[in-house]
């Protein structure tokens, strides 16, 4: 899923400072997972909007809403009869449901509630960690289902690198945390499955261009489109 | 044992204090508490293992958070006591009343010194 963690609220207030009624409008899907954009967050942001906004004796009305998600027309549709009643809107989706907002309501200002990080899993309660880079040339069934381009640090398509110690990448010195390197992951999990015959020979050339090489992507699956 | 404690505290039952989240917290002071504190279980001694634990979590969030928007950290607090702790509780409600009474009312148009206690 997508993960996102929360902005400053500071940051958001400062955006909408100026307006008098504004919308925070929260999304119940991947955000919500993790935590950072769901009904729960948009309930603390609105109040503690309006708890900042009180005491500096500034009126600005908030409302709440949470949306099943905003990365499809039907569910932003739901705003369609009260968005123009709100003179700005602080979407805690991801960015491409801010932006979806953004595209179906053009004349209003809307703002990010959060920052969107990566494609992930939750490891643990509040642990999140990236495990897809959407390269969109997915090459998992070689690799032991771990992704080189994801877990190692420089993308390598044949590694290990010479910066990897003990299992961890040279990159966690930077970063202060253990990092896992990759490659060490992929050759054990191929140890494990007897296939390290994969390390004679060298990953073919990936096609970059289905990755951002190629610019913003676009899938049309003509067997599912009306 | 007849103790007494400020009259203008407002006491909000939990079955556990584990059951308070964050935005309970925010929505007593927005809807008028210049402080607000919670009274958990001894740590250690949480029926529920650990209410009292991500309580104790939740209130370090919301300390935080209303820092961030200009809101004085001190207004919302975690104290942990028994139940067989009753002067304790009359001392704690006293202290909370004293240091919200100190920071003044939050909106100056509103109640002042109503507290609430969950």
């Amino acid at each position: 899923m997508i993960m996102a963690k929360p902005k400053k609220a500071e940051e958001i207030i400062s955006r909408v400072k100026d307006f008098s009624r504004v919308l925070v409008a929260g999304c119940k899907g991947c955000v919500a997972i993790c935590e950072a954009g769901g009904q729960k967050e948009v309930e603390v942001l609105a109040s503690a909007m309006r708890i900042h906004f009180s005491q500096i004796g500034k009126r600005i009305e908030i409302d709440e809403v949470s949306l099943s998600r905003q990365c499809d027309k039907e569910y932003l549709q739901e705003l369609a009869d009260s968005i123009d009643s709100y003179d700005a809107v602080i979407s805690l989706a991801c960015g491409a449901g801010v932006q979806f907002l953004t595209e179906m309501y053009g004349e209003k200002p809307v703002f990010p509630g959060v920052d969107t990080c990566f494609i992930g899993v939750t490891e643990e309660q509040g642990v999140w960690s990236e495990r897809c880079q959407a390269c969109g040339n997915c090459m998992l069934g070689e690799t032991g289902g771990i992704c080189p381009i994801t877990r190692c640090s420089k993308r390598m398509l044949n590694g290990p690198c010479g910066g990897s110690e003990n299992g961890k990448c040279e990159i966690s010195l930077l970063v202060g945390r253990d990092v896992a390197c990759g490659w060490h992951l992929i050759y054990e999990r191929l140890k494990k499955l007897g296939e390290l015959e994969r390390f004679r020979r060298p990953s073919e050339d990936k096609d970059w261009t289905a990755s951002r090489d190629g610019g913003p992507r676009q899938i049309i699956r003509k067997d599912v489109r009306p | 044992m007849r103790l007494s404690y400020p009259t203008n505290l407002r006491i909000v039952k939990v079955p556990c204090t584990g059951r308070v989240a964050a935005i309970h917290l925010l929505r007593a002071i927005e809807k008028g508490a210049d402080g607000v504190f919670i009274a958990g279980c001894m740590e250690g001694d949480c029926h529920y293992q650990e209410g009292n634990l991500r309580a104790k979590k939740r209130v370090t969030y919301i300390r935080g958070l209303l820092e961030s928007i200009g809101v004085d950290r001190e207004r919302v607090a975690m104290y942990n006591l028994s139940a067989g702790m009753g002067p304790r509780f009359a001392e704690i409600a006293q202290e909370m009343t004293d240091k919200i009474r100190q920071l003044g009312p939050l909106v100056k148009s509103t109640n002042a010194g109503k507290e609430v206690v969950a």
